[in-house]
């Protein structure tokens, strides 16, 4: 038959995409459209533009997953290498945008911060697979250091949501190549404490004039203003303040579709970009919120099932790594938006508008599509 | 070497991670859950009444245009409340047609209001308070207030408009402000495109251009536009439901704009516009050694207070249509022939150019042949015999026929060049033109018939007495004259002198010092002045200047405007606007020139009968602070 012959011919396209991924990746697309439609009413993007930058971004997954996996595992210390060398080159002579050193121009401008997400755990997972079989607390030392030395270059550039997602990335990587939990302890009970504290006396050390050590003083700003958003109701307070708002006056059906007063009124700040689910929770509620969180935790769900089938240590460690990226993205983003962490620039994956976010998850999907079909190619 | 020493990379270790993982998911999902729940059910009543009653909005204030205020201090164009009737649409409980339709029985709402309403709406927020209907009189708002709970989302508010005190008087120098049309607000957006010094804004970068609401179309309101208007201010303040404004948050207060200080003696510019009364012309007064225009003079003049909301087109039609183009600055952008006001300048070409020396005369026989063609002068019987001087003051032709075919085109037209002649001044005010100085490139470039684009000598005899291919604006005239008087010092004419900083009252010269100087020689200048003071006293301007009481120097014209063919001139006989123009140039004191002057009356016949006697009153009044009998005394307005 002259059609089914066509299909054969044309399977190649959708050969070894996993369904399952594929099938809660275009339910989080179609969320996300929806809700742009009505985020996006009254600024200047169109529709169009979100399309395209979905479209790329479907491209390169596409293409990101017909890559051997093990071409990606030859390539890491490269991408690794030139990712490092941009974020110096960024340093030495980058643009200065709104006060931030993230930008190159190199005919186009680029955000190398943004490679880093993937290249770190690229590296990470290439280094233990080199010492698969032998890894000894030394190994953990090393890839520690490794993953410092980008970070802190991103930090200072200053961009903390995304060192914060690097970090992440490659610490991600460190637990799952088994780094013992004796050691990860002390961290999570210096991060409580630190918690507890900034909780119990807040008002002391957001008191005028204090500086903290470590943090820009615009970061130790935005800690303060989650504290006590009524503090700074104009400045990043009133972000937060307005989506929660949002948030709540969405009741448990929401306000309905096109119909949330505190998106079309223009109270969310960034509502089409990080805080466009503020708009989401406005017009479909908690039960909204529910589908979405379901929706995220089976992607996530599916990831890690992805991984944990994967055939050797370099897939297991990246794919691993990059489902809990996708789960820290979308937990930040609406813990942030909801007023339980601060405010940082991370946007909501698969949902908010912005093409440099979409491609890095693009090719994130990617990578665990590749990762799929090549434990096929092993089992078969 | 049994005992496998990578213990923390087995499958099975993996495998738990993974499990740990997708608790720790788990965990950090319900933690949101809960978050939601407690926002969406416990808390959301709270959140519900939240959105409904709090709403914060960004609301822009005008800044206060800055004044314009002549050299004496005088206001001429200033900014006065008035009340206007705004919707925000946020705050409607009806469509906004049934509204304004409700509102119409009200107060009166013109179709032009309706227009510029919903034109305005577009791309506006929504919480954008929007202007229905301006000036709204005492009865209105009191008609308005005590039917204001019927309209939600509808205000009084006060609002700046722009007003010029003395009506009509300079309207043309200083122009006026209108709304803010398509074509202005893409210029606006450009400049703000242009200036980065303001990163911090991106957010206030919409606001910046829609809080503009009006902006200088045309004048010095246009040209020193982004002076006048000054820097917006924002608030963000809190709005009801209803759109009203519950408390202010923040605000960064308006910056008002500088305030211009005039070269310009606005009562100068009053008596000179009473001198003209109901004739058309133009007329410049320059400052010799500043190069402080005076008086800027275009008459007829029109009411720039009636495009300040937008003029209504029956006005515009009016305007538009009139044969007397009263909207056309003359004295910036209408060229005449100089007529006979250009001969001492040719005289002072011929001494420089070393043509002619000054005791060197000719025998006038009332004409000058070049070849078959005779080119004929005022005096039939012409004017006997005639030195440098006797030329300028009885206004000889022959004597200006024969001295242009000596020197030949390009002689004079590279003279005239620095004089400023046919070149732009460089006012500073917008639309200023270039007029017609002829030359043989210019000739060639004109005309584009291969026939008519030569030079033909003919063309350069009637050069000689300002007529022929000569355009120049009154400007023009008057800064040459200014340069004579000033001995060759170029100073670049301008109307502002000052721009005063509103906050610090500092205040910033303009063009503080010489542009250029020419290198003529002071017994050349001397010779063409004392010509120029006989006309004044035996020449064609003695009637008008009979008993002055200062030296003045002087030159009359008569440009034609139509060409007679040779034939004797009958005014008469012609339709009024084929009639002559009358012009007159002159400088006093003319020992120690302070002033320059030079004006056109047009289509009045003779520059000695029509054009003269304004020169003098205005000197006049320069001079000896002598107010003529007959016009209107100034009274500064309240």
């Amino acid at each position: 038959m002259e059609n089914r012959s066509i299909i054969q011919r044309a399977s190649f396209l959708w050969q070894g995409l996993d369904p399952t991924l594929g099938i809660i990746l275009l339910c989080l697309v179609v969320v996300g459209n929806i809700t742009f439609l009505s985020a996006s009413s009254g600024t200047v993007v169109t529709w169009m533009e979100q399309a395209r930058n979905l479209l790329t971004a479907i491209l390169i997954m596409w293409v990101t997953s017909r890559i051997p996996i093990k071409w990606l595992e030859k390539i890491s210390l490269w991408v690794y290498l030139i990712g490092v060398s941009l974020l110096i080159a960024v340093a030495v002579f980058g643009l200065i945008k709104k006060g931030a050193r993230r930008w190159l121009n190199i005919g186009i401008t680029i955000q190398p911060s943004e490679i880093m997400k993937i290249a770190m755990p690229m590296m990470l997972a290439w280094y233990f697979q080199k010492r698969d079989g032998m890894i000894q607390l030394k190994d953990f030392g090393v890839a520690f250091c490794l993953l410092v030395l980008p970070t802190f270059l991103i930090a200072r550039q200053p961009d903390l949501g995304t060192a914060i997602l690097v970090l992440a990335a490659g610490f991600y990587v460190i637990l799952f190549a088994g780094f013992p939990w004796k050691f990860v302890l002390p961290f999570v009970v210096i991060a409580l404490i630190g918690v507890v504290f900034v909780l119990f006396f807040g008002d002391t050390i957001c008191a005028k004039g204090v500086q903290w050590p470590l943090l820009q003083s615009y970061q130790q700003h935005r800690i303060c203003t989650l504290l006590d958003p009524s503090s700074d109701p104009l400045g990043k307070g009133f972000h937060t303040l307005q989506s929660m708002i949002a948030i709540g006056s969405g009741g448990f059906l929401g306000k309905g579709w096109m119909k949330g007063t505190q998106t079309h009124l223009e109270f969310i700040p960034e509502k089409h970009t990080d805080f466009i689910f503020a708009v989401y929770s406005e017009e479909f509620g908690l039960f909204g919120n529910i589908v979405l969180l379901i929706l995220f935790f089976a992607l996530i769900q599916r990831g890690l099932q992805i991984a944990a089938a994967a055939p050797n240590l370099y897939s297991r460690l990246l794919g691993g790594s990059v489902t809990l990226i996708f789960f820290t993205y979308a937990f930040v983003n609406m813990a942030m938006v909801s007023g339980i962490l601060p405010v940082v620039g991370v946007p909501l994956p698969f949902i908010s508008y912005g093409g440099t976010a979409l491609t890095t998850l693009g090719f994130g999907v990617g990578i665990l599509m590749s990762i799929n079909r090549g434990k096929r190619l092993v089992q078969t | 070497m049994v005992t496998h020493q990578d213990s923390f990379s087995s499958l099975e270790k993996y495998q738990s991670r993974i499990q740990t993982a997708l608790w720790f998911v788990m965990v950090c999902l319900l933690i949101l859950f809960f978050r939601f729940f407690w926002l969406q059910v416990v808390k959301h009543t709270k959140y519900s009444t939240a959105s409904e009653s709090n709403r914060i909005a960004i609301i822009t204030t005008p800044s206060q245009r800055g004044l314009i205020i002549d050299r004496n201090g005088i206001v001429i164009a200033r900014n006065f409340p008035s009340y206007s009737l705004e919707i925000t649409p946020a705050g409607s409980t009806m469509p906004l047609e049934q509204l304004v339709d409700s509102l119409s029985s009200v107060l009166k709402i013109s179709t032009k209001d309706r227009q510029n309403f919903f034109r305005s709406l577009q791309g506006a927020k929504k919480t954008e308070s929007i202007a229905i209907r301006n000036f709204l009189n005492d009865e209105e708002v009191a008609r308005f207030m005590s039917r204001r709970y019927a309209y939600p989302g509808v205000e009084i508010q006060v609002r700046y408009f722009r007003e010029y005190p003395y009506q009509e008087l300079g309207a043309h120098l200083l122009g006026y402000t209108g709304r803010v049309s398509q074509k202005d607000r893409e210029k606006l957006l450009a400049e703000l495109e242009e200036s980065p010094d303001d990163l911090s804004s991106d957010e206030l970068r919409p606001f910046k251009i829609k809080g503009i609401q009006h902006v200088g179309k045309i004048g010095l309101e246009q040209s020193y536009e982004k002076d006048l208007r000054g820097t917006l201010g924002f608030s963000e303040v809190e709005i009801t439901a209803g759109g009203r404004v519950v408390r202010n948050l923040s605000s960064s207060a308006p910056i008002p704009g500088s305030n211009l200080s005039l070269a310009i003696d606005i009562k100068l510019q009053h008596l000179m516009e009473q001198l003209y009364a109901k004739r058309r012309g133009a007329a410049v007064v320059i400052e010799v050694a500043t190069g402080d225009i005076l008086s800027f003079v275009s008459m007829p003049t029109y009411n720039p207070n009636a495009f300040i909301d937008g003029i209504d087109a029956d006005l515009w039609k009016k305007l538009n249509d009139s044969l007397e183009k009263p909207l056309f600055n003359r004295a910036l952008r209408g060229t005449y022939p100089p007529g006979s006001t250009f001969k001492p300048f040719m005289a002072l070409a011929a001494l420089e150019g070393k043509f002619r020396t000054p005791e060197q005369g000719i025998s006038d026989p009332g004409f000058f042949k070049l070849g078959s063609t005779t080119f004929r002068d005022d005096a039939v019987n012409g004017h006997g015999f005639v030195n440098m001087r006797q030329s300028i003051t009885v206004s000889c032709d022959t004597y200006y026929y024969k001295l242009a075919n000596d020197m030949g085109i390009n002689a004079i037209s590279s003279f005239m060049k620095d004089l400023s002649f046919g070149q732009l001044t460089g006012i500073d005010i917008n639309g200023e033109v270039k007029g017609i100085l002829p030359s043989k490139e210019w000739k060639k470039a004109y005309y584009s018939d291969p026939k008519i684009q030569k030079w033909n000598d003919g063309d350069t005899i009637s050069i000689g007495i300002g007529q022929g291919y000569n355009s120049y604006t009154i400007l023009q005239l008057a800064q040459a004259t200014a340069i004579v008087a000033n001995r060759g010092i170029v100073m670049k004419p301008h109307l502002v002198k000052m721009i005063e900083d509103p906050i610090t009252h500092q205040k910033t010269l303009t063009v503080p010092s010489e542009t250029t100087r020419l290198n003529i020689k002071k017994e050349n200048l001397d010779v063409i002045t004392e010509g120029m003071i006989g006309v004044n006293i035996s020449g064609t301007g003695r009637v008008p200047f009979a008993g002055v009481r200062y030296p003045v120097a002087g030159k009359t014209g008569t440009a034609q405007v139509f060409s007679l063919g040779g034939k004797q001139y009958n005014a008469s006989a012609i339709s009024e606007f084929k009639r002559d123009h009358a012009l007159y140039i002159a400088f006093a004191p003319a020992d120690k020139p302070k002033y320059a002057l030079a004006l056109v009356v047009e289509n009045a016949g003779f520059g000695a009968t029509a054009a003269a006697p304004i020169a003098r009153q205005t000197l006049d009044y320069l001079m000896l602070n002598q107010w003529p009998q007959g016009v209107p005394a100034w009274k500064t307005a309240p």
